[in-house]
């Protein structure tokens, strides 16, 4: 392996070069796409040069969608605060609600534990539908159905179990003896928790924390059954997008760019944490 | 392990703080997490109980108690026959591809030089993109009229591949989606298994002069088997639940082409406002899951516990 013959480096130079372009070319593709207009786009043979404009950006960002037909209102705008707000609020709750109780599975064994642990990591593979589809008949009863709430409190589904387990792992790296000596010294077991579990813990919580944003920003399902039009988030927003503009390809092509920009930057800025946070731990990066 | 016994001792070294509070609080701290589960565990046992009913949302005057009714309708059904063979093509497709491709990737990054670092973090952009969104990328580049693939195939003499919308090509195009979102997850598990080998046996090979391949089927195979375990495992309960990427991209179609478990109980759910049918297809699909995560579980914390040095 570590010293190939030329055919074998050949081979390896081409194979790597396909793999980039199969990766790569839909991203850097559909980046181009959005800043051009509709003629540009249906040119055949397409073109890698192009005159760039920035109008599909303006028209997501003023709301107004000019159509051969007229003037459209297409709130995408809206969709991305969307996504920001539930994201956001719910990596929030999950951490101030997981942190703690992984704290706890680590430290504690208690067969309460164990069980809570094995129910939250058997229902991260049940299908999400099982789960979503009474629950939606439940959120009518309830009226949480197209609150911020109830979808918040539903992402917990998938930021919870993620924090629990990534964040139970780096906790229980951590050797108890200093927190004993600290205890010892006189503080309680919170200031033990806050003081020095928590900042040794800390890649642990920020990976599992920017793992979770991440997921909770990539669902689909959650708020395709649970939010109507104005609470939905991007990757709901972006498909009745597709279905309400028809043919405007740019507009299109940018309301993608917009959605995966932010996940894809956190991404490129956390990706030593990700191969650990991917395998819930499982694999030490 | 020192951690178990040595909180209690703690207890005891320290005088001011009463026992029965450190017994309690475990509890209080995974109260949250507690309340999480009720949460699944409410609508889930909701759902094995609407299996066994007649529930349609429209007839609500009909709702009543069938027993397995629901699951006996199934076995002579040629709809729920072609989800099952539907959902199971597109799992062994998508794992397989996925995993060859991953592993072949894996291997040639293997060696962590600068270069080979900056394409496995590049490879993990289709990964992080929502799934939904990946769908919706591909829509437009296999569009008949202007998507650069269709133009692509079209200079190779095939003027004609509808891709998603043909059900001839239906299913390849949402397996290529699956591929694309998918290999870097495979290829980023295996790189970090590969990375993390013991040296010894391959220098050894080396010094002695072994082949390549008896290396690599002797040695690394062997060596890296519960990494493609646990990776193939993961992806297996995923890709026999996709939604996303059907959804987005054919909602099941054409005709009944892609109607894989989850898009078929949705559509059942909302479609068709039967729900006992709906959660009788889901309940299916949780049982072939389960007997899944439960051999995936046991791979996962052997693999988890050598990493952490437990084992």
């Amino acid at each position: 392996m570590e010293h190939s013959s030329l055919a074998g480096r050949i081979f390896r130079g081409i194979a790597l070069t396909l793999i980039l372009i199969f990766f790569m070319f839909p991203i850097v593709w559909i980046f181009m796409m959005s800043f051009q207009n509709n003629d540009q786009i249906l040119r055949i043979p397409p073109r890698i040069l192009f005159e760039p404009t920035l109008a599909n950006y303006e028209a997501l960002i003023s709301g107004q969608l000019r159509t051969a037909a007229g003037s459209l209102q297409m709130p995408f705008m809206r969709n991305l605060f969307n996504s920001v707000v539930l994201s956001s609020a719910a990596v929030l709750l999950a951490l101030l609600l997981g942190v703690p109780a992984a704290y706890a599975f680590a430290r504690f064994k208690f067969r309460l534990g164990e069980t809570i642990a094995f129910t939250l990591l058997s229902f991260r593979f049940a299908p999400p539908l099982l789960v979503l589809l009474p629950l939606s008949l439940y959120y009518q009863e309830l009226g949480l159905s197209d609150t911020y709430f109830g979808i918040v409190w539903v992402y917990q589904l998938i930021a919870l179990p993620l924090i629990l387990w990534i964040v139970r792992g780096y906790f229980e790296d951590i050797s108890p003896d200093i927190e004993h000596a600290y205890r010892l010294a006189g503080h309680s077991w919170r200031e033990a928790f806050t003081r020095i579990a928590v900042p040794l813990a800390g890649p642990g919580i920020a990976a599992a924390g920017l793992l979770s944003f991440i997921f909770c920003w990539n669902n689909f399902v959650f708020a395709l059954i649970l939010a109507s039009a104005d609470k939905q988030p991007v990757t709901v927003g972006a498909l009745a997008f597709v279905t309400a503009s028809g043919i405007q390809y740019g507009q299109i092509a940018a309301a993608i760019v917009l959605s995966v920009t932010p996940t894809l930057l956190l991404a490129l800025y956390a990706q030593r944490y990700l191969v650990e946070g991917l395998s819930l731990g499982a694999v030490k990066g | 392990m020192s951690m178990v016994q040595s909180l209690p001792t703690n207890a005891q070294a320290a005088p001011a703080k009463p026992r029965p509070r450190v017994r309690l609080l475990p509890y209080l701290l995974s109260l949250p997490a507690l309340l999480i589960c009720v949460a699944i565990l409410v609508p889930f046992v909701t759902a094995a109980v609407y299996s066994l009913q007649r529930y349609r949302l429209n007839l609500p005057y009909l709702r009543g108690f069938i027993g397995a009714g629901n699951y006996i309708d199934f076995l002579s059904d040629p709809a729920f026959w072609n989800t099952f063979q539907v959902s199971i093509t597109y799992t062994v497709l998508t794992v397989v591809v996925e995993l060859l491709l991953g592993l072949g990737i894996a291997l040639l990054l293997r060696r962590p030089t600068r270069f080979h670092n900056a394409v496995s973090i590049m490879l993990l952009l289709p990964l992080m993109t929502a799934p939904a969104i990946a769908a919706l990328m591909w829509k437009l580049m296999t569009n008949p009229s202007f998507g650069i693939l269709s133009y692509m195939v079209s200079l190779f003499g095939v003027t004609d591949f509808k891709w998603a919308s043909d059900p001839s090509s239906a299913l390849f195009t949402v397996v290529l989606v699956d591929v694309w979102v998918y290999t870097p997850f495979i290829m980023i598990l295996l790189l970090a298994g590969l990375r993390s080998l013991p040296r010894q046996p391959f220098e050894a090979a080396a010094l002695d002069g072994v082949p390549a391949s008896f290396v690599f089927f002797r040695i690394t195979l062997p060596m890296l088997a519960p990494y493609i375990i646990t990776a193939s495992l993961f992806r297996l309960l995923d890709s026999i639940q996709q939604f996303d990427i059907i959804y987005a991209m054919t909602q099941g179609g054409p005709g009944d082409r892609l109607m894989v478990f989850q898009v078929q109980a949705y559509l059942e759910f909302f479609q068709y406002t039967n729900v006992g049918r709906s959660a009788a297809l889901l309940m299916i699909l949780w049982l072939i899951t389960n007997i899944l995560s439960n051999i995936f579980i046991k791979n996962w914390l052997r693999l988890r516990e050598r990493a952490h040095g437990h084992a």
